[in-house]
């Protein structure tokens, strides 16, 4: 009979035991997974502070360095490190080259004086000293003339987002709220423009803005923007139909018309929705590539970030450093909005992921 | 479900509008006009012109030269010009790649995230959401440094971790190899797994209980209700994801032509559907056969979009259809 209650007794320990292994185990796979995934960021970073030197030398550590070197009587010595005969292997600097013996000092303890060595100076290895160059960013600022494109990318984005907001609202309104014959059908057309492959009106469209003579400026991007986009609206309305319609009814008593209800009834409402929809088309914006290289092609000082870091990257595609630089920079903005509203954005993925 | 009951509500008899609802119906089309203005102006006139400039030999430099040449462009399309096929075949190619490591992988983190036995989970989210704000070009730029055959650090882990000759012109060169480059590109678009994740999450999250419970009760493993229950439930979101993923796969186009301007390096692997037409609308300036090519590829388009709609119901689980 003891013997059979035994493990009955034990089996609330086993079990948490058991939640805890895999609790650490299941974490622990996150943790793996999570490091694979952030290697190329850790590689962007370190590498965007190496120094010049480096990429071309073999023998150069991963992390940013310099080749060692000591000042020695006021002159600088290359500091290698050395086999010494009783086995150690010291870093130390050269100062006097021999074919077959060289004069060494230590750097730790230079008034030691010289220190002779038998062997052949050229097999030996240059040491490295971390030398981080954060100025590597300052240079990539001003090598691919950042403030501009900052400024263009920003004045693009922040205009076309008030305009991706607006329209989608009103249209969502218009959708939320009214009864219109053949609104489903609208409402399907709307939907299905989200799928349609944009090359399809892009010639025509590319040609009228042309003969407008708007290529070569930002207006064939922005215009577009403020006639609401399927995935906005689609956003929106759902927020909207939400909204309770008794605050509707209540304020048409009192006399508001639809302007006013949707300013001061709907809108005031929906600020998360509009929040996530403004995020959405902020970061669209940030990220839009084919629009501005089709349309700002040839000039330069109207390119967003986008368009002008790949040109930066066809120029100087052997500054490795500078390019990895430059591409961090263009990330710093869109990763601060993002922690400072991730919650509403992610959110907003789910309304329009999940619910259509 | 919302979409349908306001079908199910719009279907009322046709009678005469009453003055009241001519004047809603009025309103209503004024907040609507942004829509139907830009409908009207991006999408439908614009795919009808498109049309139109595919019947023609058209280049803007030069407008009074345009001439009709009846079906000549989509002959040449369909039958004369190879590349057109190939380049379409490419990009086929590399969805069947891509999308589903894609796919796989943002499914496997969710999995992973919605466990009950992670620690701090949303930062995790965070964490594995935060590349997907950094703008495609950098990313981009930033995998094809860490991809370098010389000096990157993943053929320098892959040497180190498992002594296989990695590094070099000898080792793995994801971005010169014909056969490597398509999982190389892959890699770019794990960092972009963000919104499919919060997506599948949110579908997880939506399963209800009460069937694991069942299942726990029945004996099954978490195998058999991984198979049995969690992606049969979230089987819509998966085809959702599927069928944004296809429809951006003929569209892709910023990859190759950050990394060589659309030379289709190596061996013209890269120079797929988008690329071509790039090339052909935008580089020659031949917008009479670039319209055709957009054409053809709406209508490939159409046909796989179809055809996965089609598919849907033997695969795609909807719980509302079973009332």
């Amino acid at each position: 009979m003891a013997v059979e209650k035994k493990p009955l007794k034990a089996a609330p320990m086993t079990k948490k035991a058991r939640n805890f292994i895999s609790t650490v185990a299941i974490t622990g796979l996150a943790l793996a997974v999570l490091f694979l995934f952030m290697i190329p960021m850790v590689y962007g970073i370190v590498t965007a502070v190496k120094t010049d030197s480096q990429f071309s030398k073999t023998g150069a550590p991963w992390w940013p360095a310099t080749e060692g070197k000591f000042n020695y009587e006021g002159k600088d010595y290359e500091i290698y490190s050395v086999p010494l005969p009783d086995g150690d292997t010291r870093d130390l600097a050269l100062v006097v080259k021999g074919r077959e013996r060289s004069s060494f000092v230590d750097p730790d303890n230079p008034e030691a004086g010289l220190i002779e060595w038998e062997g052949a100076w050229r097999q030996l290895e240059r040491t490295w000293a971390p030398d981080p160059q954060w100025s590597n960013f300052a240079k990539a600022w001003t090598t691919i003339n950042f403030p501009l494109l900052l400024r263009n990318t920003v004045v693009y984005a922040v205009i076309t987002t008030f305009g991706a907001v607006m329209s989608a609202a009103l249209v969502a309104y218009g959708f939320a709220r009214f009864r219109i014959p053949g609104k489903n059908i609208l409402f399907m057309l709307m939907i299905s423009t989200v799928i349609l492959p944009g090359a399809v009106t892009l010639i025509p469209t590319y040609f009228v803005f042309l003969k407008l003579g708007w290529v070569g400026t930002w207006l064939p991007l922005i215009v577009p923007a403020f006639f609401s986009w399927g995935t906005n609206v689609f956003l929106l309305r759902q927020f909207f139909l939400t909204i309770p319609r008794e605050l509707d009814e209540a304020a048409m008593i009192d006399g508001a018309g639809p302007f006013r209800i949707f300013f001061s009834i709907i809108l005031p409402q929906a600020v998360p929705a509009l929040t996530a929809v403004g995020l959405f088309h902020f970061f669209y914006a940030w990220n839009d590539f084919f629009g501005p290289l089709i349309y700002l092609a040839g000039n330069p000082d109207k390119f967003p970030i986008t368009v002008g870091l790949t040109a930066f990257n066809n120029l100087y595609s052997q500054s490795t450093n500078l390019i990895q630089a430059a591409s961090l920079l263009s990330a710093v903005v869109p990763i601060i909005v993002f922690f400072l509203a991730q919650r509403v954005f992610m959110q907003g993925i789910v309304v329009t992921g999940v619910e259509k | 479900m919302s979409l349908s009951a306001a079908i199910q509500r719009e279907k009322t008899p046709k009678v005469k509008m009453t003055d009241i609802q001519k004047k809603e119906a009025r309103w209503g089309l004024l907040f609507l006009a942004p829509f139907l203005i830009g409908f009207l102006a991006f999408y439908l006139l614009p795919m009808i012109a498109s049309f139109v400039f595919s019947l023609y030999d058209f280049n803007p430099a030069v407008p009074d030269q345009a001439k009709f040449i009846g079906f000549d462009n989509w002959y040449r399309a369909i039958f004369l010009d190879a590349e057109v096929r190939l380049s379409f075949m490419r990009t086929l190619h590399f969805a069947a790649i891509s999308l589903p490591i894609g796919l796989g992988f943002s499914l496997f983190l969710a999995i992973l995230l919605n466990s009950r036995n992670v620690l701090g989970k949303n930062l995790f989210r965070t964490l594995f959401y935060m590349p997907t704000m950094i703008p495609l070009v950098a990313v981009v730029l930033i995998w094809a440094g860490v991809l370098n055959e010389q000096t990157g650090w993943i053929n320098v882990l892959i040497e180190r971790a498992t002594g296989i000759k990695a590094i070099g012109t000898q080792g793995l060169r994801w971005l010169a190899d014909p056969k490597l480059v398509y999982y190389a590109y892959t890699m770019f678009g794990l960092w972009g797994v963000g919104n499919a994740m919060i997506i599948f999450l949110a579908g997880l999250q939506g399963v209800p209980t009460e069937l694991y419970e069942a299942a726990e009760i029945d004996g099954a493993n978490w195998f058999q209700r991984l198979g049995s229950i969690t992606l049969p439930m979230i089987t819509p979101v998966i085809f959702y994801q599927l069928v944004l993923g296809v429809i951006g796969s003929l569209q892709y186009f910023l990859a190759p032509f950050v990394l060589n301007r659309g030379t289709g390096f190596p061996e013209g692997m890269t120079r797929f559907y988008m690329v071509y037409f790039y090339k052909q609308s935008f580089s020659f300036f031949s917008m009479g056969y670039g319209a055709t090519l957009a054409w053809l590829m709406f209508i490939f388009a159409l046909v796989l979009t179809i055809a996965l709609f089609g598919s849907a119901k033997y695969w795609v689980y909807y719980a509302s259809e079973e009332k």
